[in-house]
């Protein structure tokens, strides 16, 4: 709607300030109480800002020795990166393979692959946990990184985009005599950037803020991930809130980061891999 | 050079003998061999493996005995098994979950888009505003709510005090319980719906809204008799995809509410995580038998999806 007229505009103002209030107010309430003393932070009347700030309910949750936080950022943080790389590799491999290869039974394969897309992920629980157990991969990273890249939805998106890369740049290097690999890696990945960006965003986010798996396959403190460890410190803490909302706000913080720097990204990949799926 | 719509590569190029070589031949097959792996051993595998285990007593560790069709029977029929009364229970509480928050997840997002798409003043930050709760893993997320919904301590109750109404028991007593999980997730889900909903908006041209106009429809009427059917691909898959979603509920009980009061809040999945994977005594065979039962209502309502879609085109 391009053409839109001065009501319905302060209309809109009004309505998304009122919700925007509902939103904001959590995040506001969190940064608040995460730098209160903790004696101040269940003190009424309420203060929105605190009397006096200190940066300590930081400090202590780092030095914590039965919460390791630091480590349970690190395996947040190592998982997520090594299972988004070699999603992206293995994704943009099958997906150019797909796209633009020719190869017998190529569509039905396809189609079946992405017909798995509605298999309910609750139905692998239970047996991919006994696969697990049976590796020895429980308390293991390989448990958190390599199931995951079972997945055909980066295929189905990087195949979409490798569909619209024009062919003459192929077709001048298959002249010269260019192999498939030499294509992949030199013509087409470079020209994919904005699609593996979006699906890097996404698994990245997934990965980092995935819950019940890594609950499942980590028994030992050191190998929780953060929303594992976040969730068995609630119980640990003795509801210490002002130190609880610290932690919270530092395990949110690498996905804010990527937030502000890929949103234009983010809006696009979700408009992108949404409708057209 | 006549090429294929699809993108393949074009169907009457000369294969130059040069390039024949074992690498090319055998290059899709080792395009996509590295992530078919993935795909064998942790979907297709575990997929089937799941439907065998279901037919059988299993703790993981020992081996499996053949109970045939038991752990459905316990579940589905048997009205004298515990897990009969459980099983529905969280049957119960899942529906519940759904049939509170999917209208919410729904129609709020809905609002919200077609709010921002008037491009208001701030429109962009309102846009950001609204999605940035749906960066936050679900643990932040309920860690947040039950600060702020604590019944002694929390800032909701206080202002509740305030206008001078007793505390609410938003953790602890039913129908709060509802209320607050419903809350927390409209709060939490909505960024991903709103932002589908705005591409869909950008996509119904200006020049129905126009021919509205001039045929005298009011704002109303242009919402029901453009804006929806325009939308009409983006809902139906919103409304899917939320409905899946929320069947899939688990975390936000798990940690706000403990599946309380009693068994109020202790949806399907989570009924399945305590079985298959607390306790001394994992029952995998029963859990993989609920997870079936869970399995083929999503697949269904996947399906419909599908049907939904491919009849659109």
């Amino acid at each position: 709607m391009a053409v839109e007229d001065k009501s319905s505009k302060w209309l809109s103002f009004i309505f998304l300030s009122v919700m925007a209030l509902f939103w904001i107010l959590p995040l506001l309430w969190v940064l608040s109480t995460s730098l209160k003393p903790e004696s101040q932070a269940i003190s009424w009347p309420i203060r929105w800002i605190p009397e006096t700030i200190t940066f300590q309910n930081y400090v202590d949750v780092f030095l914590r020795q039965d919460v390791p936080i630091l480590r349970w950022f690190w395996n947040s943080f190592f998982i997520a990166t090594v299972h988004t790389a070699l999603m992206l590799l293995f994704n943009s491999m099958s997906a150019y393979a797909f796209a633009r290869l020719k190869f017998r039974g190529r569509d039905v394969l396809f189609w079946g692959l992405m017909g798995t897309m509605m298999i309910p992920p609750v139905m692998n629980l239970v047996p991919l946990y006994g696969l697990i157990s049976t590796l020895g991969w429980v308390n293991n990273y390989a448990a958190m990184i390599f199931p995951g890249l079972a997945s055909v939805f980066g295929i189905f998106l990087l195949r979409q985009f490798f569909i619209g890369i024009p062919h003459e740049l192929e077709e001048a290097a298959r002249i010269d005599g260019a192999s498939s690999f030499f294509i992949y890696w030199k013509i087409i990945l470079p020209l994919a950037k904005p699609s593996l960006v979006v699906l890097a965003l996404f698994t990245f986010m997934a990965n980092w803020n995935d819950y019940l798996w890594p609950l499942i396959v980590t028994t030992s403190a050191d190998m929780r991930t953060l929303p594992v460890g976040l969730a068995i410190m609630q119980g640990q803490f003795n509801i210490q809130f002002a130190k609880l909302m610290a932690a919270t706000l530092f395990s949110a913080l690498p996905v804010v980061i990527l937030f502000i720097f890929a949103q234009r990204f983010i809006v696009k990949g979700i408009a992108m891999s949404g409708i057209k799926g | 050079m006549k090429l294929q719509k699809n993108g393949g590569i074009p169907l009457n190029q000369p294969v130059k003998p040069g390039r024949t070589d074992w690498k090319e031949k055998y290059a899709p097959l080792i395009f996509i061999s590295p992530h078919l792996f993935f795909f064998i051993i942790f979907l297709a595998y575990p997929t089937l493996y799941g439907i065998y285990i279901s037919f059988h007593s299993w703790n993981f560790f020992t081996d499996a005995t053949f109970v045939g069709l038991q752990n459905y029977a316990n579940i589905l029929w048997v009205t004298d098994s515990l897990f009969f009364d459980y099983f529905w229970a969280a049957f119960r509480a899942t529906l519940i979950f759904v049939i509170l928050s999917v209208p919410f997840l729904v129609i709020i997002p809905l609002f919200l888009a077609i709010g921002i798409n008037t491009r208001p003043f701030g429109h962009n930050f309102f846009r950001a505003l609204f999605y940035a709760p749906s960066l936050l893993s679900v643990v932040t997320v309920v860690l947040i709510w039950i600060w702020m919904l604590d019944t002694n301590a929390g800032l909701v109750n206080y202002y509740l005090a305030y206008l001078g109404l007793d505390a609410i028991p938003w953790l602890t007593r039913a129908p709060w319980v509802w209320i607050s999980l419903v809350l927390m997730t409209i709060w939490w889900t909505i960024g991903t719906n709103m932002i589908l909903f705005l591409a869909g908006l950008g996509e119904i041209p200006d020049q129905l809204y126009e021919a509205a106009k001039i045929d005298g429809a009011n704002k109303i009427q242009q919402f029901f008799h453009v804006t929806l059917p325009g939308l009409k691909g983006p809902m139906a898959f919103v409304v899917i995809m939320t409905t899946l979603a929320s069947f899939n509920v688990m975390a936000q009980p798990q940690l706000a509410t403990g599946g309380g009061p009693g068994y109020e809040t202790r949806v399907l999945i989570l009924y399945i995580y305590e079985v298959g994977f607390t306790g001394g005594n994992p029952r995998a065979g029963l859990a993989a038998a609920m997870s079936v039962i869970l399995g083929m209502i999503l697949l269904s309502i996947s399906l419909i999806q599908f049907k939904l879609m491919t009849r659109e085109k």
